[in-house]
């Protein structure tokens, strides 16, 4: 059965049916829908709802929830994604899972709360300090924001790392039907290494500094060796009308839904475009589209920013590929009708 | 008999266990530890005065003196 | 003969890496004598801030969770709605608690969370090498107040404990001393008392310990003892503000 849901109520329920059952938030449009609805729904089914001081107190609230074994959740925008990068860090360091969600809004500063992909460099090239990465997923429906939100439990869980949900407002706030049940049975697994009390067992620790001589080192490697497993085991992207395709669109989000209509009206008219969208930002298809560019020399990078995903497809194109970007940032939203020109300038 | 056996290699030579012993039987070492400070070590003429009060043990920041009665 | 005062079995046969006259490792003595005690060794989590405080996990036989700086009480809200029959404690100095924590332990305490903090307050940033704390006093001179700490510039020390005492959620609010044998052993059973509210189900509950920094302070260990005494104390006086009795929840 499908039921019409908005996309952050949507990604609510993913959670709660993923097993999470601790959510700690602090309001920022345009994401109140998913506290909203978790301050509704954790206390039915056991679970636990705060409404922290900040962004900087949710993020820790997950690292101690997580630390404890739990499945933890918290969401947020733009300048609260902002403030809680220490924590993604200190999770990546200290090797622990959560799950975060960053409804982006505009920036920078206070920006607006526009649709947008503002956030992309920040979600996937770091933000905060170290040599880290998030698993960064990017849903562009509203199924999607149910299924990718279990699946980021999952893979966080996985490879005891953060794991966010990057989405722009229109995915968070349009409605679609939606299957609100997982696909797969879902499974939490055993955690060990989590914080009990030394009970029947050595005392446990879970931290982040390692000052000895070359620890730190050993530990950046350890942790380099994950997401070198990552890329090679968890990369996401559709595909659609590559086979015989003359231009490659990319885009993610909310722009690769216009551009697929796009894509329809131009193939209409004769010309053979077609989409690669990346469902996982981090680890990022390179190798598709290396793959892809080899016989495709023309991409147009398609993004509601100034050029961001823009930087990764272009180091992961073939040599010889011609990459060209149409963006809108602060809010604006491309039309079919502005991608449809765009690609038959390239022509 | 109350005594104290301070582990000299734990000790920092602090003097709060000089300082705090209510029959000042505690001193100082002339000799340098394994960790480089001068320890604490019980006055071989006074120490049969010790009352096992574990007042320098209190105060021993580094858990280093052990009281038996 | 028999032993009449040995190392607490939670705290780790390990030498500190305090200064010779720390009395931080009193501190961590008093914690282990007092979990040792209550025989809650096996359930019970530390979560150490940063600055001195953080190498508890070297110390203490426990489970431990190292948290960003001054995020401790907040790390412990979400450990503790996860597992609420564990004893979860954040032990955090002054810059981490009185500085860049104050937030999240002012929240932590005002929602109530039934936590315990152990807050050492020694005037200084000790391990980053003795600049002017929150809670350095007027006229004290660091590293960042090389002239002394001036309360036109600076403003004035602040006083957690007692500011800490007015919220509705704190079930216990105390300030000890770690410098004389009396005020050591008043401070145990203020550490004991503090667990015991948190076991009882009582609510926040705070230790505010008066510690020295006698490397920082550039006097001797010794020294330091008459420093905390004649000028730490005379500003942060010692006592109890707020002990609550029964579960009086509003």
């Amino acid at each position: 059965m499908r039921v019409l849901t908005k996309g952050n109520i949507a990604l609510a329920e993913g959670a709660i049916q993923a097993g999470c059952r601790y959510y700690f938030g602090y309001p920022i449009t345009p994401q109140n829908d998913i506290p909203e609805y978790l301050a509704k729904h954790l206390p039915r089914v056991g679970g636990t709802f705060i409404p922290a001081e900040s962004e900087i107190a949710s993020i820790n609230m997950i690292l101690g929830a997580s630390a404890a074994g739990a499945r933890a959740m918290t969401s947020s925008s733009g300048p609260g994604i902002s403030l809680m990068q220490e924590g993604f860090s200190y999770l990546a360091g200290s090797e622990l899972p959560a799950v975060i969600v960053n409804i982006m809004r505009i920036g920078p500063g206070l920006g607006g709360i526009a649709p947008t992909q503002g956030d992309y460099n920040q979600a996937v090239h770091g933000g905060g300090h170290g040599d880290y990465h998030n698993i960064v997923l990017a849903p562009a429906s509203c199924q999607e924001m149910f299924d990718l939100t279990i699946k980021a439990f999952e893979l966080a869980d996985k490879y005891r790392n953060p794991a966010m949900i990057l989405a722009d407002a229109m995915v968070g706030q349009f409605q679609e039907p939606c299957r609100l049940t997982p696909k797969e049975p879902v499974v939490i697994p055993e955690k060990p290494w989590a914080l009990t009390g030394a009970m029947g067992r050595p005392a446990q620790l879970i931290k982040s500094l390692f000052l000895g001589p070359g620890e730190m080192e050993i530990h950046n490697l350890d942790l380099k060796k994950k997401y070198d497993t990552m890329e090679q085991n968890e990369v996401m992207y559709e595909t659609r009308h590559l086979d015989d395709a003359d231009i490659m669109i990319i885009a993610f989000g909310t722009p690769s839904r216009i551009a697929k209509t796009a894509i329809q009206f131009l193939r209409q008219e004769g010309v053979r475009a077609g989409l690669l969208r990346p469902i996982t930002l981090f680890p990022f298809p390179s190798k598709a589209i290396h793959e892809y560019s080899q016989r495709i020399k023309k991409i147009l990078v398609v993004e509601m920013n100034t050029g961001q995903m823009l930087r990764d497809v272009q180091l992961a194109c073939h040599n010889g590929t011609r990459v060209y970007f149409y963006g809108r940032p602060g809010g604006g939203i491309p039309y079919p009708d502005d991608i449809m020109a765009q690609v038959k300038k390239l022509l | 008999m109350a005594h104290i056996v301070i582990d000299t290699n734990r000790c920092k030579g602090c003097y709060f266990c000089v300082k705090y012993c209510p029959k000042q039987i505690i001193t100082i070492s002339k000799q340098y530890n394994a960790i480089g400070y001068f320890p604490a070590e019980l006055s071989p003429d006074k120490k049969d005065l010790c009352t096992g009060c574990k007042t320098c043990a209190l105060m021993c920041p580094d858990t280093a003196i052990e009281v038996y009665k | 003969m028999q032993a009449v005062f040995t190392r607490p079995k939670t705290l780790k046969d390990t030498p500190t890496h305090f200064c010779p006259g720390c009395t931080h490792g009193i501190a961590h003595r008093i914690v282990a004598e007092v979990i040792d005690e209550l025989g809650i060794r096996e359930k019970t989590i530390g979560i150490p801030g940063v600055g001195c405080c953080v190498f508890l996990y070297k110390y203490l036989d426990i489970d431990v969770l190292e948290a960003p700086h001054g995020r401790a009480p907040a790390c412990a809200t979400g450990m503790k709605r996860v597992l609420p029959d564990r004893i979860i404690f954040a032990y955090q100095g002054d810059g981490d608690m009185a500085a860049i924590g104050t937030s999240e332990v002012i929240h932590a305490a005002n929602r109530g969370e039934n936590i315990t903090v152990i807050y050492i307050n020694n005037s200084v940033y000790g391990m980053t090498g003795g600049q002017m704390a929150p809670t350095t006093l007027l006229g004290q001179q660091t590293t960042t107040t090389p002239y002394g700490r001036n309360f036109r510039s600076e403003g004035y020390p602040i006083r957690m404990a007692e500011m800490l005492a007015t919220l509705e959620g704190v079930a216990y609010s105390a300030r000890v001393a770690l410098h004389k044998p009396k005020y050591v052993m008043q401070a145990k059973k203020a550490v004991e008392k503090a667990f015991m509210m948190q076991i009882n189900e009582m609510g926040f509950s705070v230790v505010e310990m008066l510690s020295t920094c006698n490397t920082n302070w550039r006097v001797s260990p010794t020294e330091a003892i008459d420093k905390l005494e004649n000028e730490m104390i005379p500003y942060f006086p010692l006592g109890v503000f707020k002990e609550r009795t029964g579960k009086d929840f509003l």
